[in-house]
């Protein structure tokens, strides 16, 4: 889980962020402006191909996108089915 | 009337946001043509001034031109004034599909298609020829019009940081299942003025199966050699899938656009691209100028000499009085500011000077990125960067800021 958590905060901040900027695992990503809508395709996409699933459209909302927990949780229940 | 007092309020108090935000455009009048010296009606109602203007998209000085106007009169008598029609009912003159056929042979391409503006063109363009099996891959920098464009087609679509080769190649790998990719760029950047790396795009794009769409609004008529664009200066001519283009900046100033590239993705936009099907195209007196612009380059370099000498001499200029430039050898030279207010206090100073340069600010550039956007002219003669190079060390002087680094502007004036 923890594991899960710094490889998807890592992928944000080298994806979105200026260098030298950083995240909490709460920070709202979506909502706070960091990651736009058009983004979290290549978040979906990653996080399809890391973790070998499939993430149906209807649950890639922005708020469940919208921190690294969030992402987190979102990940497990799809890993888990 | 539907037009309630509730209705009239949202409107007043969503203006009103507008204006508290600093973020209130207004436009500044012209009282003669487009130019290097024109006379200026700011704010409205007050007396005409005389400025020399370095902001306009004017690039090789032909807005004006006078073999340029007298070939829109001719166009004028002999086509008339408009088509009342759309392209397919009846709508197309000779004199279109000639301009297509020159637009082509000029780019380097396969065929072209006209829109009314490059803006419908990049609207039109990815839904015309992409569905929701495909991808579209663009730089994190390329133009608004290409952003409408994006949202408007059915595939998905991901960014890439801007000019960042392997990041781009990153994007590549990750969306290598889609049935078809296309990477998309502009060739001349319009706010930091840098140029795309065509060249290496070109491999990747190839290496991936990808096509490669560039908006040559910022390029076309002056970048290269020999003018044709960014995909000469890099070297790639004929390896572009498809270019935009606009004939309302270097190509005479007027309106009107086009996509120029593979014969198959050019008709797949006359089939299906919306701004070409419902709205009239360009009119036969613009048709008839932009033909006389693509002669006047065909025949020689002169003017896109002349505009990179005067591009040399201005950015040296500005250098060498302490001001901060965003690095590049294109036309467009942005002056860093970093503050939006300073931005603004800049530009209101310089016109006092005589000299019309637009400060730009978040939500336009990056936060904290704020400039005055200083763009070269073949118009321009050296009196004229000279006089404006005086301004600006004036103002600067003024400022405080000449000599001093980003850090330090920004310690004076906030970012």
């Amino acid at each position: 889980m923890d594991e899960m958590k710094e490889i998807v905060k890592k992928y944000v901040i080298d994806e979105y962020m200026e260098e030298g900027d950083t995240i909490a695992y709460d920070t709202p990503l979506i909502s706070g402006g960091i990651v736009d809508s058009f983004s979290m395709v290549s978040l979906k996409r990653f996080l399809e191909n890391k973790y070998n699933i499939s993430i149906p459209d209807d649950d890639a909302t922005p708020e469940a996108f919208d921190s690294v927990n969030k992402i987190v949780d979102l990940v497990n229940r799809f890993i888990k089915k | 009337m539907a037009y309630s007092d509730k209705t009239k309020g949202i409107y007043q108090e969503t203006l009103k946001g507008i204006r508290d935000a600093g973020l209130f455009k207004v436009e500044r009048f012209i009282h003669s043509t487009q130019a290097a010296d024109i006379e200026v009606e700011f704010p409205v109602g007050s007396t005409l001034k005389k400025a020399i203007n370095i902001c306009a998209n004017n690039y090789l000085g032909l807005s004006s031109h006078p073999d340029v106007i007298k070939a829109a009169h001719e166009g004028l008598d002999v086509r008339g004034y408009g088509m009342s029609s759309v392209r397919f009912i009846c709508g197309t003159q000779d004199i279109h599909k000639e301009l297509e056929h020159k637009v082509t042979e000029f780019l380097g391409t396969e065929d072209t298609i006209l829109f009314p503006s490059c803006m419908d063109a990049n609207a039109g363009f990815f839904e015309a020829v992409l569905t929701k099996d495909d991808v579209m891959i663009s730089d994190r920098l390329v133009h608004a019009s290409i952003i409408d464009g994006i949202r408007l087609a059915p595939a998905i679509h991901d960014t890439f940081k801007h000019s960042d080769m392997a990041h781009l190649e990153n994007k590549l790998q990750l969306h290598a299942d889609k049935r078809l990719k296309v990477v998309i760029t502009d060739g001349v950047f319009s706010m930091d003025g840098d140029t795309a790396k065509l060249d290496e795009m070109v491999v990747l794009c190839e290496k991936y199966d990808a096509m490669l769409f560039l908006d040559e609004s910022h390029s076309s008529g002056f970048i290269g050699k020999t003018g044709r664009g960014t995909h000469e200066k890099c070297g790639v001519m004929g390896k572009i899938d498809v270019i935009t283009t606009t004939f309302g900046k270097a190509l005479g100033g007027a309106s009107g656009g086009c996509v120029s590239g593979r014969k198959e993705l050019v008709e797949m936009c006359r089939q299906k691209a919306r701004p070409y099907l419902f709205s009239n195209t360009i009119a036969p007196v613009v048709v008839s100028g932009v033909l006389r612009v693509l002669e006047i380059l065909s025949s020689n370099t002169e003017r896109r000499d002349k505009l990179e000498k005067n591009t040399e001499f201005w950015r040296k200029g500005l250098k060498e009085a302490g001001f901060v430039l965003k690095d590049g050898d294109t036309p467009i030279v942005p002056v860093m500011l970093f503050n939006a207010k300073l931005a603004q206090d800049v530009s209101r100073d310089l016109f006092e000077e005589g000299i019309y340069a637009i400060g730009f600010f978040f939500p336009v550039v990056p936060q904290g990125q704020a400039r005055i956007r200083t763009q070269i002219s073949a118009g321009h003669e050296i009196h004229h960067l000279e006089k404006a190079l005086e301004a600006f060390r004036k103002v600067g002087k003024k400022y405080n800021i000449l000599g001093k680094t980003k850090e330090e502007i920004i310690q004076m004036y906030g970012n």
